[in-house]
């Protein structure tokens, strides 16, 4: 039966992850500026590619390059002796990924920008309602 | 993995993300953002994933970076929270 330090202390960058999460969906949720949201949002794509990767890694690994393979000498290649290579290429599309959505994002807040000369949602809420009513 | 080393890289990320999120100045809070990528960065280098972790180099702390400058030099760079 562990004790709960040693649950946190064997496992935090499973923590760091769960941290992550909360700072991106806050900053997402409760922050009034739109560059900040998209700041939010890119914390929170980040922590679930560190989610991947900490599952990926071994302890007492090395990293994933098969320095003597198998046709040159007679000795096999233990798995256990590399990190698993999978969830990082998994990780590399989710990079490319988040740093498009990034472009998108930056690119609509600066149209909304040009239409409304605000970055502020509350102030962008106002006009939206000045608009219609007037 | 190097485990002390690990922890402080840790809580540095930590630390860069909510500085990220409460600066005032936007301008202030995409270099704090690029300082986040590059922690990440370090991060995962340690972890052993050093394919993840040039890709975010060159594309988290490079390529976002200049685009929040670029988007926060073309609108304003004032924020309330």
């Amino acid at each position: 039966m562990e004790s709960i330090g040693d649950l946190i202390i064997a496992k935090y960058n499973y923590w760091a992850v769960i941290t992550l999460l909360l700072i991106g969906l806050y900053a997402m949720i409760a922050k009034k500026n739109l560059v900040k949201k998209i700041i939010g949002m890119n914390i929170f794509q980040t922590a679930i590619i560190l989610f991947y990767v900490s599952i990926g890694s071994k302890k007492g690994a090395t990293i994933p390059i098969i320095l003597h393979g198998p046709a040159g000498s007679s000795h096999a290649v233990h798995a256990a002796d590399y990190i698993n290579p999978l969830p990082h290429v998994l990780m590399l599309t989710a990079i490319v990924v988040s740093v498009a959505t990034l472009g998108v994002a930056l690119a609509l807040a600066m149209k909304i920008y040009s239409q409304y000369g605000t970055l502020e949602e509350d102030e962008i809420l106002e006009k939206i309602m000045e608009s219609e009513t007037g | 993995m190097i485990w002390p080393l690990d922890i402080i890289i840790v809580s540095m990320v930590i630390i860069c993300g909510i500085a990220a999120i409460s600066i005032k100045d936007l301008l202030g809070a995409a270099i704090l953002f690029g300082a986040y990528s590059f922690m990440m960065c370090l991060l995962w280098s340690v972890m052993g994933a050093v394919d993840v972790a040039f890709t975010e180099a060159s594309v988290g702390a490079g390529v976002s970076t200049v685009f929040f400058v670029a988007a926060v030099f073309r609108t304003s760079r004032r924020s309330k929270d």
